[in-house]
């Protein structure tokens, strides 16, 4: 602690608007932990934007006093690169629900990962389109029972972390609605990472499928079905570190650590640049029934998209000079009459 | 090559001249082409061009498909289309003879490289008897060239494989055209040299080739005459040459200097609108960003976002982009952010025809978005008027905080014509300023910012962006309240915000539209975008036949000028050319109830001026 008191409070990055979300709702508690962690980051609430597309969560910009857009449906992440692209200055948050980004907005959220565009994307997942009154969604689990899926849905889901490590993205990262602590830690470390981040929250919907993330998040659940990642250890969970994760046969594996003993475990590392293990833990758990990683899956150092913009801005500069209208109108080949 | 001393031949002055060169899409026929402009804009003459590329990349070769060519008019008069029909037809095969004879003028010349027109070539032509000798081409005056062989021999001196040595043929073709129209020959000799730098082979290869053409005309007794153009009487000045899709690029790059404000493109590649795309990803040194996005949907989108962010933002694209940029374009409208659109319409519905324009985007541009969202909508009228019509575009958008239509087609942007360059100190100011302060109060008497309070005059918002202290301000899709901005459903606030929107399109600051031609006829001619060319030449003609014509032609359709409605009125009988099925005639009977008639033509290719005289004349005729 520092004896200089932070530039800001919670709750000035709060909004005179009356937060809409059903009561309840676990996008409650991400809005805290944001509020929460600004101050500490220590950025000005004008250089901060946030982008959103359509849906419950994309709702978040309106709460948040800084600039913010509530875009279209799917379209936030390539709002969002436009505007870091003319704007490489700013903070840039982009929000959406698990429709937003992986159904009508996944070409955007994709290309948005790979090309490494410095914007923080947080995807608040509950399994359910709840704006639109509870159809199954592209991570809801096959056979859900919906309004629009009444004998139960065919569509195998995506993970999106899965999708996202496929996606060539640099930070890839998973918390939870039910960890305020947790959540603004990702963040902190979503924000600190230039390029593109992804960090999944698995959110609660208390009212079109209340309790999907139970099985993992709930208080007497997390013990033995969280896995937190930390960088540089074995991975380990269970009251008392007593399971473990191993690599077995190109797949992570859960097992007991009494069985292959400490020195066996998987040591986790964000940092490698070859994504195939992170990839490995994202397959490690089939749903929110069975233990399941939050943390870090991968933080490695990719060239940033802006940045690599405005440097070829500044060879071509170097190398032509300050763009001159007159010339360039004769730059073609003139005649006079 | 023959040892014969040189003819003298008479020389024979001509007012203008058309010619298309024609072969595959292998044969440089583009690039002879533009180097025949080159030399004649460099002459002096007024001219046009209008060139014509196979929709395949790689269509197999000797085809019909595979046929591309390339038209040039110049003269020693203004000139404002690139003619109906050609007068000299060069055919490098026979593809390109039986896809081209029909545009020939009866009695016009076709020179033909006799060397392509073996059983093979005249067999994937779909000839079955060869046209050189079946006397299909009667009534035409034919000059058959062995150009293969003639080039082979010339350039074999040089090392050059035979093989190779084909490739140089076109430059035999410029060079017996150059002979023909007496063009100099060192322009051309030093367009080869640098185009082909580091290349000595290529280089000598062509040159020899360009000269065996030049003599052959000169010696090979084929020919009666050569021929003289003179300079045109153009305006004093600096001229280029310039196409349409090059001049909206540079158009955008100027509103970008004019609006002081950084250029950013976000697009994906569609013909035929992807070379702006490039001619904008060549000028980083202007500090222009371009973005290739992931589809017209991102691309839209990433403008909006950059928009915001207070960059002069353009989106790029032909109709099938327009359609997946609709919903962007509404959330612009509703966040009332400058933006503009660039439409190079094209031949449609679905893929269409992708190389050939057409008009018939209008009625997505004014209504091809969900609910009431009104967009302005400017039309260039000819390639070098697509540099002015960005210009206004980006005027519009940044002054009404407006995503702005900008609709040119196929045919614009690729033709080109000699263009006055303007001084760039006299082109219009557009910037608009930022909005850094607090325009309200709270009613604890403290400053807010209200992103929805208009300025009275324009009926505009003010533009403030993100990194403006005090100002932070959320903005969305969902209805606003008028003044706070904030979300509101209320029933009144929504008409009111639906008023007020369109209230602000209408009142936009477009300019009279003026009459030409014969401002007392009782007979107007109606156009917009690229048929004034060929609308304003068949006026000329009509005039000189003793007919009294007026022609009324748009920039802005939307809004429309303030005095269209009581303009028309004022004639008796209105005629509308256009390259649609009646869309622009649609609008103005809708908004002025006047019997606009329409004059419809969706082949893929543009009117000529013959087909808009016939159509006047019977409309004149007509009761
Ligand atoms: C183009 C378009 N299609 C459909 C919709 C309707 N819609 C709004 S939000 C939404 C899904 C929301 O689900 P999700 O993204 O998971 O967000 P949540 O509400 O669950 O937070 C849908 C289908 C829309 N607004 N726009
Ligand atoms: S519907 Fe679900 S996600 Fe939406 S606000 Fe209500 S609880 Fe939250
Ligand atoms: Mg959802």
């Amino acid at each position: 602690m520092t004896d200089i008191s932070p530039r800001t409070e919670p709750g000035d990055w709060a909004t005179d608007q009356e937060v809409r979300w059903c009561p309840g709702c676990g996008d409650y508690s991400i809005l805290t932990a944001m509020r929460m962690l600004m101050p500490e980051l220590e950025v000005d609430r004008e250089n901060t934007v946030f982008i959103s597309g359509i849906g419950c969560a994309a709702r978040f910009p309106y709460y948040m006093n800084t600039y913010g857009m509530h875009g279209i449906h799917g379209r936030a992440p390539a709002i969002a690169t436009g505007l870091a692209m003319a704007r490489p200055d700013l903070d840039i948050w982009v929000i959406g629900g698990d429709g937003d980004m992986m159904s009508i907005g996944g070409n955007h959220l994709i290309h948005a990962l790979r090309r490494n565009v410095n914007i923080n994307i947080l995807l608040f997942n509950n399994m359910i389109y709840g704006l639109t009154k509870g159809q199954f969604s592209p991570t809801s689990e096959v056979g859900k029972v919906t309004k629009s899926s009444p004998m139960g849905s065919l569509d195998a889901p995506f993970n999106p972390m899965s999708v996202a490590l496929g996606a060539e993205a640099a930070f890839v990262a998973r918390t939870h609605d039910m960890d305020r602590h947790h959540m603004m830690e990702m963040f902190r470390r979503a924000h600190a990472h230039k390029g593109a981040s992804i960090v999944e929250v698995f959110q609660n919907c208390n009212v079109f499928n209340d309790g999907a993330w139970e099985g993992i998040t709930k208080k007497q659940n997390r013990d033995g079905n969280l896995i937190s990642l930390e960088q540089g250890q074995p991975i380990r969970f269970g009251a008392d570190g007593e399971f473990g994760v191993v690599v077995d046969n190109g797949a992570a594996k859960v097992v007991s650590v009494a069985d292959v003993g400490v020195e066996a475990l998987l040591v986790h590392d964000e940092r490698k640049a070859d994504p195939s293990t992170a990839f490995m833990l994202s397959r490690l758990s089939r749903g929110p029934f069975e233990p399941t990683p939050i943390g870090v899956f991968r933080a490695v150092e990719r060239i940033e998209y802006a940045t690599s913009s405005t440097s070829q801005l500044a060879m071509a500069h170097d190398n032509q000079g300050s763009g001159d209208l007159a010339s360039l109108l004769r730059s073609r080949g003139t005649w006079q009459v | 090559m023959t040892d014969t001393a040189p003819r003298e031949l008479p020389l024979q002055e001509l007012d203008e001249v058309i010619i298309r060169f024609a072969g595959d899409s292998g044969d440089g026929m583009q690039l002879t082409g533009d180097q025949f402009t080159s030399i004649s804009a460099a002459l002096g003459n007024d001219l046009a061009t209008l060139p014509e590329f196979p929709a395949e990349i790689r269509a197999p070769q000797g085809t019909l498909a595979g046929v591309s060519a390339f038209q040039v008019r110049i003269s020693d008069f203004a000139i404002t289309t690139p003619g109906d029909a050609p007068t000299v037809l060069v055919a490098m095969n026979p593809a390109a003879l039986k896809a081209q004879l029909h545009n020939v003028v009866q009695g016009g010349a076709i020179i033909i490289n006799t060397d392509a027109f073996n059983e093979r070539n005249l067999e994937k032509a779909g000839y079955e008897s060869n046209p050189l000798d079946d006397g299909s081409l009667e009534g035409y005056r034919i000059y058959p060239v062995p150009m293969s062989q003639i080039t082979r021999d010339a350039v074999a001196e040089h090392g050059v494989k035979p093989r190779d040595a084909e490739r140089s043929k076109n430059f035999f073709a410029l060079g017996l055209i150059s002979w023909m129209y007496t063009r100099p020959v060192e322009p051309t000799m030093e367009f080869i040299n640098t185009k082909f730098r580091g290349k000595e082979l290529v280089i000598k290869a062509n040159e020899a080739a360009f000269h065996a053409g030049y003599n052959f005309g000169e010696t090979a007794e084929l020919f009666e005459s050569h021929y003289e153009i003179k300079p045109a009487s153009l305006p004093s000045g600096e001229y280029t040459n310039v196409n349409g899709n090059t001049a909206l690029a540079w158009g955008c790059v100027a509103a970008g200097q004019l609006a002081r404000l950084p250029v950013f493109l976000g697009s994906y590649p569609i013909t035929p609108a992807s070379d702006i795309l490039h001619d904008l990803s060549a000028l980083k040194n202007f500090g222009v960003r371009t973005f290739q996005a992931e589809d017209e949907i991102a691309a839209a989108a990433s403008a909006v976002g950059a928009a915001f962010g207070g960059a002069l933002s353009f989106t790029t694209t032909s109709g099938p982009g327009v359609a997946l940029k609709g919903e962007s374009l509404g959330l612009a409208v509703s966040l009332e952010l400058p933006l503009v659109v660039i439409d190079i319409q094209r031949g449609g519905p679905s893929t269409g025809l992708p190389t050939k324009p057409e008009q018939a985007d209008l009625m997505m541009a004014m209504y091809g978005r969900h609910s009431e969202s009104p967009m302005p909508i400017v039309a260039p009228k000819s390639p070098a008027d697509c540099f002015d019509a960005a210009i206004e575009a980006c005027r519009i958008a940044l002054r009404y905080r407006t995503p702005v239509m900008l609709l040119s087609d196929g045919y614009l942007a690729t033709s080109s014509e000699p263009w006055l360059l303007p001084d760039v100190d006299s082109l219009p100011d557009i910037g608009v300023d930022f909005h850094t302060g607090f325009n309200g109060t709270n009613e604890d008497g403290e400053g807010i910012f209200l992103p929805y309070l208009r300025d009275p005059e324009t009926l505009a918002r003010p533009w403030a962006i993100p990194g403006t202290p005090d100002l932070m301000h959320r903005i969305g899709g969902i209805e606003k309240e008028d003044g706070s901005g904030n979300i509101s459903y209320d029933p009144e606030n929504h008409q009111k915000m639906v008023n007020l929107r369109a209230a602000k399109i209408e009142a936009i600051d477009v300019p009279d539209v003026e009459v030409a031609g014969d401002v007392d006829a009782t007979f107007c001619m109606l156009g917009w975008g690229s048929t004034w060319g060929a609308i304003d030449a068949a006026v000329e003609r009509l005039q000189k036949n003793g007919k009294k014509v007026a022609h009324v032609h748009l920039t802005h359709l939307n809004p429309l000028p303030k005095n269209l409605g009581d303009v028309l009125s004022t004639f008796d009988k209105v005629i509308c050319p256009e390259m649609n099925d009646g869309q622009l005639v649609n609008l103005v009977r809708a908004k002025y109830l006047l019997d606009v008639r329409p004059v419809n033509k969706m082949n893929g290719v543009p009117f000529t001026t013959a087909e808009i005289e016939s159509a006047a004349l019977q409309a004149m005729e007509a009761s």
